[in-house]
């Protein structure tokens, strides 16, 4: 049963509804809260089922339902919604990834007394990303993200009363906030080249052909075509959400959140609405691929960044101590890959890699989640160990998480969406560095997370939290266990064999295989590449474990320079604080100085040259004039009088000062500014 | 000139007279208890809203014409003074924000003991005054009015005022008034190169360009000293940077009613008269200050939220918000002047530019008003601190009132969703169509702005509890809750809906955009 484009809004209504039940509801109303969150995500998450059937039905078709938002000018500011494979591929993720994850919330956050705003926070959430899934207006799209980013700030500071929480979600907040500001002006920019927002609009969208030529015919600044400055401009929001270098800043810090959140919304879904955002704009940002004479296209820098980030992130995980901060940085590294697919030309392998990421890394944060809970809110993995016998279904669950990520091949999702990934960035003809870059990261990743396993789960108990942890409640086991059977399932739904998602996503109605032997040279050496991280990372520290939590770290010891910078997340921190946020700062005390001195200055100058001109008004009254007829010692009373009658703040003598002042101001903005 | 037909129903006059027939009221009542005092104004303070919705009920978007239109010779022909009211879209919008603003600041200064008669009474008078300057067409007392406000407005900060009242009102006053005094100059050599005082007339000789050929034969620098005397008085009122510096003492010094109507509607007044007054009469000198002016509008943006950042006074950061967001209107007002007479096609931008002007003023009147309730709240609870450091942790005890006031931070950061997003939207969608590099440079006081209200909401709100937060400090009780919900609920409406809004000023605004031209 289908779902048409006309009804596509009910999908995002549900959970906000939801929401509303629960910012509505006392705080003794947390039955009633998650109650509602998880119904109206299920119920959402069928209606995505059904706008998936009907999306597949024509896969080649933007079905769209736009509609006038206010009267502006002649016309009106109109918005929309979208259905196609790409809007319904990701509303069943989000909705399914969502569900369970509300579903282990009502586990992990069972003692929390503030539990019912939590749901209605995640439903607010959960509205918004789906916002942003089905607009098919830039700027609905630009509302969903904003709300997407409320929600986000909401949640991270969920724990408001811990300092680092409330600061977590703020820099989160204002980072966002600085690619934000790019996507905005390149919204201007579209809106005002193209006169519309709507993606699609029967021919007229600014993502049709008629609004796509226009753009890349026009040159703007430095000889780029209009296109791909407007692109760049978007993909800076693309950088702030889904924490690419150099905004991946706020993003580790987020891990401040409760941990559903983390996997929710800095795991699964709103980190990669970045990636999701280019995907969908695909046809601006590719447009300038024909021209000739541009200095470079607009994906060469999202391959880059998305490279950089890639090799960045996985660097930086090495070295982290912190469960939920290994796992963050992974995902910046995990998204690097997503941008990276997208800049080298293959949308449909970064959006495989979403999904396929959704479902593993949302895994892997739960399994987190519930270590984390066991263990009393231990999260530093030094602290941990010997897990593996006292929470089975984690141990299990976690590891199956592990191996997607790590890229273990054939049998885990990860694997092929890697490989169509890597696939992409050889055929591209631009770099090597982009390939180089991924291939080196897919040995890091390997080696991180079986450091991470290796800590947490093998050798012994190195603290009393560990020792005693038992496994979660089945409402939080049962969703680890369906995400470990996606975390293996989904993989076949996008192998070089039966290319299925791809081609759907294309919209392409027959799915075209290839042999698995084609290309299989690179599949060969990303295979001997996990395996070397495999085996590097269980040598170092799985064949002999921690022996105390205070033991140092093998790497540590062999390489303490490196391990320090790494540790220190390459220093970004610290770069930011001594340039970005010392110029804020300043420009701050500058306009408060400027207010203080300057013009309050003048105004307090001039109004002390209208008293000095008070008072030689009044002497030469009363001295000039009246002296002729008042005795001497009258005119020195008169005088004395005039003096003090300046400073007792009468009305009409200040009147008469700050009128004169005045006057020179006129002066002042006639002969200088008012040409 | 045909003189209008008289309106059978004299709306408009009963709009703005009915505070005042209220304050006469209530002067009358000598020796009534304090609670009756507060309730007869607040009723009286009801009368403009709900006149108000009856205007709304007949209004006809369509016309762009004033309507209701109340015109009669009021001194002798010779002096050709008219008692000249109208309403448009424009003047709608502001009456019903007065409407609201008002009631709204009477209910947040409930727990006023020092004279709460003769502070309701004030409290009418102003209201009164600011509803003449909202739909007076006749400068004569059209200048009354505005000048007539000052008066209450002075009396309210220096007698319920801070421990820097005195002075804060003073200043205001002072300042306010020299820019007057130069407006007023410029009127009355207006006055004498055309003959009338009426908005309407001189604002289509402008058009014809009498105004310009008139003053150019007084020759030497009256031409410039006319639209420069005239401009100040406004600019001073807006404020206008860097002629703002009255303002954060001001709003700061003033009791929490008097800051939110300062705030909401009085800073109003002066976009008005900008939008009224001053580009359609002198659309050539705007023109030409236009380069010199988008600088000044673009600093009070960036400068404005910056300085915001360093206070760690609440009102005064409130304060400077207000500077930021008002600099809004006037850039997209200033761009919209400075891109007239181009060749390219503007119309669609200056629509956009000139509509966010108008729902900008009406949505920061909402969010404006409701922050310093929420100062004030604070203030009344911690017996007079509002420092930013002063608190901590309050969620913890009030969510509440954390979710009222964040949602009012949220709205004045221009989250989308809540009303603030829509203005500030089209604001830039215009003022980038007009003059790109300015809408890039506003771009810097939306981030400022975000840094300096997340702050607010970080010290006072987050942490652990600290200050008066450390104490006994309950939730928001009833009344104090009755000021907020009003506003808050109209920031989702609006923010959701705001074709209630742009569908009574899209005609009029599509007007004004469709015959940019200089004479």
């Amino acid at each position: 049963m289908g779902l048409s484009v006309q009804n596509l809004w009910l999908i995002p209504l549900l959970p906000l509804v939801a929401a509303a039940i629960g910012a509505l509801t006392p705080r003794t109303g947390r039955t009633l809260a998650a109650g509602a969150a998880i119904l109206a995500m299920s119920f959402s998450f069928l209606l995505s089922c059904g706008a998936l059937v009907t999306a597949l039905a024509n896969p080649a078709t933007h079905a769209t339902s736009n509609f006038a938002w206010f009267d502006l000018g002649m016309g009106a500011l109109r918005l929309g919604w979208l259905l196609d494979p790409l809007t319904a591929f990701m509303c069943v993720m989000v909705t399914f990834v969502g569900t369970l994850i509300f579903i282990f919330s009502t586990g992990y956050m069972h003692e929390d007394a503030n539990a019912k705003q939590f749901f209605c926070f995640l439903s607010l959430f959960a509205s918004a990303m789906l916002g942003v899934i089905v607009a098919n207006s830039l700027l609905l799209l630009f509302v969903s993200w904003e709300l997407v980013g409320l929600a986000s700030y909401l949640l991270i500071g969920f724990w408001f009363h811990k300092p680092e929480a409330a600061g977590a979600a703020k820099k989160a907040f204002i980072t966002t906030r600085i690619g934000d500001l790019g996507l905005l002006l390149g919204m201007l920019w579209l809106y005002d080249s193209t006169g519309s927002l709507l993606f699609y609009d029967g021919g007229h969208g600014v993502l049709e052909a008629g609004a796509l030529s226009a753009l890349t015919a026009h040159t703007a600044l430095g000889g780029f075509a209009l296109s791909t400055i407007i692109g760049l401009l978007i993909f800076c929001g693309a950088v702030g959400k889904s924490g690419q270098f150099p905004l991946h800043v706020w993003l580790p810090d987020a891990m401040e959140g409760p941990t559903p959140v983390s996997a929710l919304i800095h795991a699964a879904t709103m980190v990669a609405a970045g990636v999701f955002l280019i995907a969908r704009v695909y046809p601006l940002m590719s447009a300038d691929q024909a021209l000739a004479h541009v200095p470079f296209h607009a994906l060469t820098v999202v391959a880059f960044i998305g490279a950089i980030t890639a090799l960045m992130g996985a660097l930086i995980a090495v070295a982290q101590n912190d469960i939920k901060r290994i796992l963050a940085f992974s995902t910046v590294s995990q998204l690097g890959y997503m941008m990276l697919a997208i800049g080298v030309g293959s949308w449909v392998a970064a959006i495989f890699h979403l999904l396929t990421h959704a479902f593993f890394k949302a895994l892997l944060f739960l399994g987190a989640g519930s270590v984390i809970h066991a263990a009393h809110h231990e999260q530093d993995i030094r602290s941990l160990g010997g897990l593996r016998s006292h929470m089975k279904v984690t141990f299990a669950t976690f590891a199956i998480g592990m191996m997607a990520l790590a890229g273990v091949p054939f049998l885990f999702s990860g694997f092929w969406s890697k490989e169509g990934i890597l696939h992409a960035a050889h055929e591209w003809d631009v770099s090597r560095v982009p390939l180089l870059f991924g291939l080196a990261a897919v040995v890091l990743t390997a080696f991180y997370m079986t450091r991470l396993v290796a800590e947490t789960f093998f050798g012994k108990a190195r603290s009393h939290a560990s020792e005693h942890a038992h496994e979660s409640p089945a409402s939080m086991t049962l969703p680890l266990v369906v995400l470990a059977v996606c975390a293996i399932a989904l993989g076949f739904l996008g192998t070089p064999a039966f290319p299925w998602l791809q081609a759907k996503l294309l919209g392409e109605t027959e799915v075209l295989g290839h042999s698995l032997l084609a290309g299989s040279g690179l599949m060969m050496l990303s295979v001997v590449l996990v395996a070397l991280g495999l085996g590097t990372g269980w040598a170092i520290y799985g064949r002999v474990t921690r022996e105390k939590s205070t033991s140092p770290d093998p790497l540590a010891a062999r390489f303490p320079g490196v391990i320090a910078f790494l540790g220190a997340r390459m220093k970004f921190d610290e770069l930011y604080a001594a340039t970005v946020f010392k110029l804020n700062a300043a420009t701050a005390t500058f306009a408060d100085v400027l207010d203080r001195f300057v013009w309050d200055g003048a105004v307090r100058f001039l109004a002390r040259l209208g008293e000095f001109a008070g008072v030689v008004n009044r002497e030469a009254d009363e001295d000039g004039l009246n002296a002729g007829f008042d005795a001497g010692s009258e005119s020195l009373r008169g005088t004395g009088k005039a003096y003090s009658r300046a400073q007792t703040g009468d009305a009409h003598g200040y009147l008469r000062i700050i009128a004169i002042g005045f006057v020179v101001l006129v002066l002042i903005m006639m002969l200088g500014g008012n040409r | 000139m045909p003189v209008a037909p008289a309106a059978a129903f004299p709306l408009l006059s009963l709009i703005i007279f009915s505070p005042w027939a209220g304050a006469a009221l209530l002067a009358m009542f000598r020796g009534v208890a304090p609670s009756v005092s507060r309730t007869l104004a607040l009723i009286f303070s009801c009368g403009p809203l709900a006149l108000g919705l009856v205007a709304l009920n007949a209004f006809d978007p369509g016309r762009v014409a004033p309507q209701f239109v109340e015109d009669s010779i009021w001194m002798s022909r010779l002096l050709n003074v008219h008692y000249h009211l109208g309403l448009d879209g424009l003047s709608l919008v502001l009456v019903l924000l007065t409407g609201i603003v008002t009631p709204v600041a009477l209910l947040a200064s409930w727990r006023v003991t020092h004279y709460p008669r003769a502070f309701g009474i004030l409290f009418l008078l102003l209201e009164g005054a600011a509803l003449g300057v909202f739909l007076a067409l006749d400068f004569f007392h059209w200048f009354l009015f505005w000048e007539l406000s000052l008066v209450p407005a002075f009396f309210l900060i220096k007698l319920w005022g801070g421990p820097a009242a005195s002075r804060a009102a003073y200043q205001f006053v002072i300042y306010t008034i020299g820019g007057s005094a130069f407006m007023l100059l410029g009127f009355a050599a207006l006055y004498v190169a055309t003959g009338t005082l009426d908005f309407t007339q001189l604002a289509q000789l402008a058009a014809d360009g009498v105004i310009g050929a008139k003053l150019a034969a007084l020759g030497g620098i009256w031409p410039k000293a006319v639209f420069v005397g005239v401009f100040l008085g406004l600019a001073v009122k807006v404020p206008l940077w860097p002629f703002h510096t009255w303002l954060p003492s001001a709003y700061a010094e003033a009791p929490v009613g008097g800051s939110m109507f300062l705030t909401g509607v009085m800073s109003k007044m002066g976009v008005y008269g900008f939008l009224r007054i001053l580009w359609p009469i002198f659309p050539a000198q705007l023109h030409a200050a236009t380069p010199c002016l988008l600088a000044l509008a673009l600093a009070g943006i960036v400068l404005g939220a910056y300085a915001a950042m360093k206070q760690t006074d609440l009102k005064r950061m409130v304060a400077y918000s207000s500077v930021n967001h008002l600099s809004y209107c006037l850039l997209a007002l200033f761009a919209v002047s400075y891109a007239t007479g181009r060749t390219a096609p503007t119309a669609a931008a200056a629509t956009a530019a000139l509509s966010g002007t108008i729902m900008q003023m009406f949505n920061h009147g909402l969010s404006a008003a409701a922050l310093f309730c929420c100062v004030g709240i604070l203030e009344s609870r911690s017996g007079g601190k509002r420092g930013l450091n002063d608190f901590g942790g309050v969620r913890t005890v009030a969510p509440i009132f954390a979710a009222l006031c964040g949602i009012s931070l949220f709205s004045s950061l221009g989250l989308p969703g809540l009303n603030g997003f829509v203005g500030e939207f089209l604001i830039f969608r215009g003022v980038f169509g007009l003059d790109a590099g300015a809408a890039t440079i506003a771009c810097f006081g939306l981030l400022a702005t975000a840094i300096f209200l997340l702050t607010f909401w970080q010290r006072v709100f987050h942490g652990p509890r600290a200050g008066v937060a450390a104490g006994e400090f309950a939730d928001l009780s009833g009344i104090e809750i009755a000021p907020l919900l009003p506003l808050v609920v109209l920031m989702f409406i609006l923010g959701v809906w705001p074709q209630l809004l742009a569908g009574l000023i899209n005609p009029i605004v599509s007007s004004w955009a469709a015959h940019l031209s200089l004479p």
